[in-house]
């Protein structure tokens, strides 16, 4: 189901605790981010940061689906993901603040979140890199027989480097339990996709290593979902891999320092119209689900929680410098 | 497992040390091109696969970078991967995975995720392969923080390094010198799994130190022996891992001798000899007669014609040289 | 009161130029809303707003350069009075980041056996070599007891012979002279202690009769006005410069564990300074001079000495030195040479004294030569032949 499916008035069979989750979901990421622009603009965050506005359907409507059990590789634009996966937003915060109580120690930052408990795998800042990486978890899982599966989120940028295609090969070749996730937001940092790629039908591509592959409206958070469900049966029934290629657009700069110089505002602002919250609200109010006091209720929560986490995250710790070289080989090794 | 001493190629040596590895354990498995049909460019894995079938034996399309990084990641998920590169030329293919990620994960993710991949390849030239297939880049590599560097020479090492490496929870690089595969000797009746962070003292000596790895070791032995003839006493010293480097065992050698020569395949600047000499320099200077002198592969691409190739890496006979000089000289 | 700041928008990013106001004071903001455009390195930046409130003050006009964290404008909270002028500057956020180098930690020492060796730097070995130091007797300053150079000139220092007396010194007061003559002082304090260190000396003495010598040149003097009168210490350098002739060892440098005698002659003459101190500045090619051009040469440098303008040349070229105490009234000068030189010799006063010649005791002028030599350059014997011939040139002052 999603969004144009379901008209005004007609009975729509999403339960009304889904849809709020959906949406608080969300906003959630987009007041995050908000959030991280600001803090990234008054000094707090530092390095690169890479803000998810505008992609949130794709993030919310993919992991909502997956399992504990399943395993999550994600590019430097994860802070969504993150989330959504449920790091919690004050460890999330710290870590971009280089505290110790960050969820890397402070030693990732932004681009290089990790967390063992909701088995998220980061946080990888070279474009493909995570690809075959990927492959790999899901080879372990199919070799222990076990069920997860692997989510890899990657943009389309990534379809240009030979890692994707080594990975989609070796994946469809061992048939692997591995769902790729192409968030095509249509710009690799400042490079359309129309000037990157021969075949700017990314779908295509997957196919042609035969992999199933769905072409989704990436700023429809229920078609995202019903996508990301078909994708998570299918792999798990051994199948082998799944592609999705979520049509999205970001609508802040690729990172905090950009100025945008290679697309138009009016573009920015055209997608703007269309963009998952947005639309999802509508959607939502013209289906009597949500009324304007549900939304503040939603929206005050959220301040809360991130305030809760800004300050966990000033309150927080730098890590001692006496432990610097730590981490560089385990600690209690055999070597 | 022979429970005899018996004599064994260096290639047989490693071949027994991965089908006892997977024997043990199933998380255990080969990785890489041609390690199963084909039965190895090298011929270790041969007849592996009719043992262990082609999940475990498994070959891989050429396409480096991703089943290093599937090794990573499968490390990752809770297997025990040995990857097998073909040669150290191809690993150049599947550097991001290596620098970037397998050696980066631990500390990226402070502390929470170790990657326990073992990762196999062949190095070395001095078989007329040229530039592109002749490199020894074991130096370079052990250049990054996060990975072990081995470079097993003795078969003992070959047979024995694998089992500590895969239960080293962090990523182990293997490099096995191509000319060492056909290497015959003996291996001990019950071979036991060795350490892999301590370099050995191969030959006992009084008037020079010879640091040295992989191939190197037995040209300097040769070497020590025709020396020891001209009463002059090499001892001769197999670092056996590049990363971590011994210093302890060769700093206490050159204080012994007070004259070191260090021989590696690879070129001398800023590889690992440099950085060996730096050691010495910085903590043994006052025990040193001489300077510090290497002998190097010389600093050109491989060259295919035979006679170049040989006079392009180091060889007994220069050593011998060297070191007579060196003896000899008054510091 | 809220201040909208110049934004950090990545590490490289110093400061931004504020090109375009998109509110005017009174405006009504809603946190996101782009209020300015900011140029920077990478181009133009739109800039958000992060509060909702009304734009109280614009405190930077377009076209100013302003650094990262700078007040742009205040913004007033809605319902918020109005204020006058601007608002406490609240601090800027510092940044976190530290950048100090981790400590090293120290690695244990291993317990290595070693055998009974002496720690000693290669530099410190040369020169204990050349100074015949017994390294037993060294004490090392460096780590684990390593013998270095200083420590190798310490105990040469204390292994020298008693103080010589060191006659240089003109016994005039030193008064403590600020600047440039502390400077000298320095410099012949190095000097001196460097030379006792590092120069093996060897020293001889002879006495010549200078009463033919004296006798000459009185009966030239005479011919000649006071001013163009020349001065016994000039029959000493053209000696002196002759006998150089002779015996060419004398005559040049040591240097790095090597004798290089010299071809030119270069006759470094003491001269003290009235403030305290001695130059021994070059009278050049000194064999080829006659005694007026020495002599000229000579008052020149005299002159040019006391006022402090000597070429660097005349500072460094001499290769051998000649001190000349006798007019001050010392008879004996034991001189300690100045390196890189092999030699130096010394006149002391010259006296009345008894002398022998052909059987018959008479009263003669007599002068005390000296010879320093350096025993790395020279021997005795050599040094004897020098003097030697600076005597003959003197009883042959004619042809001087």
């Amino acid at each position: 189901m999603n969004m144009e499916s379901a008209k005004k008035g007609e009975r729509t069979d999403i339960e009304r605790g889904h849809a709020f989750h959906l949406l608080y979901e969300m906003l959630r990421i987009r007041r995050f981010e908000e959030r991280c622009a600001e803090l990234y603009s008054a000094s707090k965050i530092r390095g690169f940061m890479h803000l998810y506005v505008g992609e949130e359907a794709v993030a919310v409507g993919v992991i909502d689906a997956l399992k504990p059990e399943d395993s999550v590789v994600a590019t430097y634009r994860e802070h969504g993901h993150a989330l959504i996966r449920g790091i919690p937003a004050g460890a999330i915060m710290a870590e971009m603040f280089g505290k110790v109580e960050g969820c890397s120690r402070g030693r990732g930052g932004s681009m290089h979140l990790f967390d063992d408990k909701t088995h998220f795998y980061g946080g990888n800042a070279i474009v493909g890199g995570g690809l075959p990486v990927a492959v790999g978890m899901a080879l372990a899982c199919k070799m222990k027989k076990e069920k997860g599966v692997t989510c890899c989120f990657f943009g389309e940028g990534a379809v240009a480097e030979g890692e994707f295609h080594e990975s989609m090969n070796l994946a469809a070749l061992w048939k692997l339990p591995v769902i790729f996730v192409c968030e095509n937001n249509l710009y690799a940092m400042g490079t359309a996709l129309t000037l990157s790629e021969s075949v700017t039908d990314i779908s295509k591509k997957a196919e042609s290593y035969n992999i199933i592959s769905d072409p989704v409206d990436g700023m429809d958070v229920l078609a995202v979902e019903k996508a990301a469900q078909k994708a998570l049966t299918a792999v798990r029934s051994g199948n082998g891999p799944y592609f999705l290629e979520c049509r999205t657009y970001r609508f802040r700069a690729h990172s905090m320092f950009d100025p945008e110089l290679y697309r138009k505002k009016t573009e920015v602002e055209e997608w703007k119209k269309h963009g998952p919250i947005v639309r999802f609200t509508r959607y939502l109010k013209e289906n009597d689900l949500l009324n304007d006091k549900d939304l503040d209720d939603i929206e005050q929560k959220i301040a809360s929680e991130i305030e809760e986490a800004v300050a966990f995250a000033d309150a927080g710790r730098p890590e001692p410098v006496e432990d610097l070289t730590r981490f560089v080989y385990s600690e209690g090794g055999k070597s | 497992m022979n429970t005899r001493d018996r004599e064994i190629t260096y290639r047989e040596a490693v071949r027994e040390a991965i089908r006892e590895a997977m024997q043990k354990d199933d998380r255990v498995f080969l990785m890489g091109e041609d390690v199963g049909r084909y039965g190895g460019c090298f011929a270790v894995s041969k007849d592996m696969l009719n043992e262990f079938g082609q999940e475990r034996i498994r070959d891989t399309p050429l396409s480096e970078s991703a089943f290093v990084g599937a090794g990573i990641g499968a490390a990752l998920g809770g297997m025990l991967p040995v990857v097998e590169i073909m040669t150290v030329n191809f690993s150049l293919l599947a550097l991001d995975q290596i620098v970037n990620n397998a050696a980066k994960y631990l500390h990226m993710s402070g502390g929470l995720f170790n990657v326990p991949v073992v990762i196999r390849m062949a190095t070395g030239g001095g078989k007329q392969l040229a530039a592109q297939h002749s490199h020894s880049l074991e130096g370079w590599y052990a250049h990054i923080p996060g990975i072990k560097v081995l470079t097993p020479a003795t078969i003992e090492d070959a047979r024995g390094m694998l089992w500590t490496a895969l239960m080293d929870p962090d990523p182990v690089l293997i490099f096995e010198n191509n000319t060492l595969y056909n290497m015959k000797g003996h291996l001990p009746a019950n071979p036991v799994p060795v350490d892999i962070d301590h370099a050995i003292v191969r030959r006992p000596g009084t008037d020079i130190t010879v640091i040295t790895y992989g191939v190197g070791l037995f040209k300097a032995l040769d070497a020590a022996e025709k020396l020891s003839e001209d009463d002059i006493e090499t001892e001769v010293i197999d670092l056996r891992t590049l990363r971590p480097l011994d210093d302890e065992t060769f700093l206490a050698s050159v204080a012994k001798t007070h004259r070191v020569l260090i021989v590696d395949e690879g070129w001398r600047s800023g590889g690992i000899s440099a950085e060996i000499s730096a050691r010495i320099m910085e903590r043994s200077f006052y025990d040193l007669d001489a300077p510090a002198e290497r002998l190097c592969g010389v600093e050109v691409p491989m060259p295919y014609a035979g006679h170049l190739e040989q006079a392009a890496l180091p060889q007994t006979e220069d050593i011998i040289s060297i070191v007579k000089r060196m003896v000899k000289s008054n510091g | 009161m809220a201040e909208f700041r110049m934004p950090s928008l990545g590490a490289d990013m110093e400061d931004g130029i504020l090109v375009e106001w998109k509110v005017k004071t009174g405006d009504h903001v809603k946190r996101g809303d782009i209020i300015a455009e900011v140029e920077t390195q990478k181009g133009i930046i739109e800039v958000e707003v992060f509060e909702d409130g009304v734009v109280d003050q614009i405190l930077v006009q377009p076209g100013e350069k302003v650094p990262v964290g700078t007040a742009l404008a205040i913004i007033r909270a809605e319902g918020e009075e109005e204020r006058p002028e601007t608002a406490e500057a609240k601090k800027t956020t510092p940044s976190t980041e530290e950048k100090k180098a981790a400590p090293e930690k120290p690695k244990p020492q291993p317990a290595i056996k070693r055998e009974k060796r002496i720690r000693i730097s290669p530099l410190a070995r040369r020169f204990a070599a050349e100074l015949a130091i017994d390294l037993s007797k060294v004490d090392g300053t460096g780590p684990d007891g390593a013998i270095n150079r200083a420590d190798v000139e310490r105990a040469a220092a204390r292994a020298k012979k008693p103080e010589k007396h060191v006659p240089e010194q003109p016994p005039e007061k030193k008064e403590r002279a600020a600047g440039f003559h502390e400077g000298i002082r320095k410099a012949i304090a190095a000097a001196m202690a460097r030379s006792n260190r590092e120069i093996p000396h060897y020293y001889l003495e002879t006495r010549i009769d200078m009463s033919r010598a004296l006798k000459g040149l009185e009966t030239e003097n005479r011919k000649r006005s006071v001013k163009e009168r020349i001065l016994p210490a000039v029959l000493l350098i053209k000696a002196v410069a002759l006998a150089l002739g002779d015996v060419p060892a004398l005559n040049g440098y040591w240097i790095d564990g090597v004798h290089r005698p010299q071809e030119a002659i270069h006759i470094g003459f003491a001269i003290s300074l009235r403030q305290g101190g001695l130059v021994t500045p070059a009278i050049h090619h000194a064999d080829l001079k006659s005694l007026d051009e020495l002599m000229e040469a000579l008052r020149d440098l005299i002159i040019r000495t006391r006022a402090g303008r000597l070429r660097s040349s005349e500072m460094t070229d001499s290769t051998i030195t000649i001190t000349n105490l006798g007019d001050i009234g010392v008879e004996t000068v034991y001189g300690v040479i100045y390196p890189p030189q092999v030699a130096l010799t010394g006149f002391g006063r010259i006296t009345e004294q008894p002398w022998v010649e052909n059987g018959m005791i008479g009263i003669r002028p007599v002068l005390t030569a000296t010879l320093a030599g350096d025993h790395r350059a020279t021997d005795g014997h050599t040094g004897a032949r020098f003097l030697d011939a600076i005597n003959k040139h003197l009883q042959d002052w004619e042809k001087l």
